[in-house]
């Protein structure tokens, strides 16, 4: 059995989430809120490539690199190679160490790549990133690199690139959230109840209609996920291919599916922090 | 400071966490008690504070903290305190030639496109002395308040960066704290204000919220407080936690008490 097989392998449904979203390879678009946070999920989905043997590339912008290792034990953070643009990311200090074209560069540079590995590449943050670049550069960007495993007429093999992208969706606005949403294989939006967090995840398969489903979970210490049984709903066709699956739409479907002995009165008072919207 | 807000956010000055960035933010009401609060706690710690007081004037915040059992000007003369009277400085750089780089140089600027000599400032403020011994427990940056910034013509992304850089330096590099306050104005126009409260809301571990009541103003209730807990160095099977108190802001103290539960009422 190898490496990747017996990572995949194993009970527990935990694995079937995580590799659902993964499967796919592409951008994995990671959409949280202040109130439900999407860096454990990352983080998770980080662990669970590096575990199968995937090369896995962070760049982190957003924390340090000391936050962001954290938890994970020296097999996992030995392979990862990180990309440190939290200290300096502007350049201001004037120094050396500045790695040239800052994140974007380092994200394009990705594209070059020619060895057959498959390889993850996570942004933390997506969000970082576009209030800092024109959205169409970075989208630009992403899908160079998301896409370099489909490249036709390239005669070498290049392994299977998956993008795990950090959103927080308050920061913008529904045009480069949309056109990121375009670009993406997976999309999972973070929401949840008093003490339980959800994941509406919503799948573009080649050919197929978009699926989506809602899973309940938490994070355990070790970034491993702890499923919660019966209150998810199954992979099913997506109502609408032609209209995007704006956020207000995916937790409206996520509060109806949650309606459990008049849950939907707390979903709909705890899912806001309030910011600008007044309680 | 006040001893029932500490409680209730389970510290004390001799065992605050560090490296962390608490964002307070007020809503319908004055939150400026949680400043006051927070920099009488700080300096009651032995911390080196750096103050950017873009609000108020040095003596506002003295005769304040005299009442919460700190003095500022003593404070200051021992080196513990730097203090940027941003409503004083900001005369001096509009009017006076500078020969040198101001914090808040970007009032000459047409273009200011970043707040990096600010930053400087505060690094310069607070980077440790090499007298072999350690003064001070550690630094604190206190930034009174950053939507003020937004209104001198700062975009939202370049107060986020000045945030980034001090993070990088105050909270990671010296393992110090920061505390900032962000006015939430309650405008659904005003996007800058909503990129740079949202922004600091997913880079904080503590987020205070100061509310007005819904129903308007009561002689015995002045607000309530939302504290939110965020970015737990580990991740646990509960997600973060939020609790909501009313409170009465009193001559030299704030009492708080659940919703409901005023002692006026009962």
């Amino acid at each position: 059995m190898t490496p990747s097989e017996g990572a995949r392998a194993g009970t527990g449904r935990e694995l079937e989430m995580l590799d659902s979203l993964l499967a796919l390879g592409g951008l994995v678009l990671l959409r949280d809120s202040v109130e439900w946070e999407g860096r454990s999920l990352l983080k998770a989905l980080v662990k669970k490539s590096a575990l199968c043997g995937e090369q896995v590339h962070i760049l982190g912008c957003e924390v340090s690199e000391e936050e962001f290792r954290e938890g994970f034990d020296s097999d996992i953070n030995n392979r990862l190679v990180y990309h440190d643009f939290f200290r300096d990311p502007l350049n201001w200090s004037k120094t050396e160490e500045a790695f040239p074209g800052g994140p974007l560069g380092a994200l394009r540079a990705m594209c070059k790549r020619t060895d057959p590995v498959p390889v993850t590449i996570a942004l933390d943050s997506l969000s970082w990133l576009l209030l800092r670049l024109p959205c169409t550069t970075l989208c630009q960007a992403l899908h160079a690199v998301s896409h370099q495993d489909s490249c036709p007429g390239d005669s070498s093999s290049v392994g299977k690139v998956s993008v795990l992208g950090l959103l927080h969706e308050e920061l913008h606005g529904p045009g480069p959230v949309g056109a990121l949403s375009s670009l993406a294989q997976t999309e999972v939006t973070l929401g949840g109840t008093t003490g339980q967090a959800s994941a509406h995840i919503l799948c573009r398969r080649p050919r197929q209609r978009p699926t989506d489903q809602t899973q309940w979970f938490s994070i355990l210490p070790d970034f491993s996920l702890d499923l919660q049984e019966g209150l998810s709903v199954e992979s099913q066709p997506y109502s609408d291919p032609h209209i995007p699956p704006v956020s207000k739409n995916a937790k409206a479907r996520t509060r109806k599916c949650s309606l459990v002995s008049g849950q939907g009165r707390e979903n709909k008072s705890c899912r806001g922090w309030g910011w600008g919207q007044g309680f | 400071m006040f001893v029932e807000l500490n409680n209730l956010l389970n510290t004390t000055p001799d065992r605050a966490e560090q490296g962390k960035l608490t964002l307070l933010c007020d809503a319908k009401t004055d939150g400026s008690f949680l400043v006051h609060h927070f920099l009488s706690f700080y300096l009651k710690a032995n911390c080196k504070v750096c103050f950017v007081a873009l609000i108020q004037s040095f003596s506002h915040y003295s005769i304040v903290g005299q009442k919460l059992g700190v003095s500022l000007t003593m404070a200051r003369e021992r080196g513990q305190l730097v203090f940027l009277e941003g409503l004083k400085s900001a005369v001096d750089v509009v009017f006076q030639a500078q020969k040198e780089p101001h914090p808040l140089q970007f009032l000459r600027e047409a273009n200011a496109g970043n707040l990096k000599p600010l930053f400087e400032f505060v690094r310069e403020a607070l980077k440790p002395i090499d007298s072999g011994e350690a003064r001070w427990t550690y630094p604190v940056l206190l930034v009174d308040d950053l939507s003020v910034l937004l209104s001198l013509g700062m975009g939202a992304v370049a107060v986020l960066d000045f945030i980034h850089y001090c993070r990088a330096t105050v909270c990671w590099e010296l393992k110090g704290n920061m505390v900032v306050l962000v006015h939430d104005s309650g405008d659904a126009e005003d996007e800058e204000n909503d990129i740079l409260l949202n922004g600091l809301s997913h880079q904080s571990h503590l987020i205070l919220r100061a509310e007005g009541l819904a129903t308007g103003f009561c002689r015995d209730v002045h607000g309530q407080l939302r504290i939110l807990w965020r970015r737990p160095s580990q991740p646990t099977v509960h997600r973060d936690q939020s609790f909501t108190y009313q409170y009465k802001i009193q001559d030299k103290s704030v009492s708080f008490f659940a919703k409901g539960m005023s002692p006026a009422v009962l």
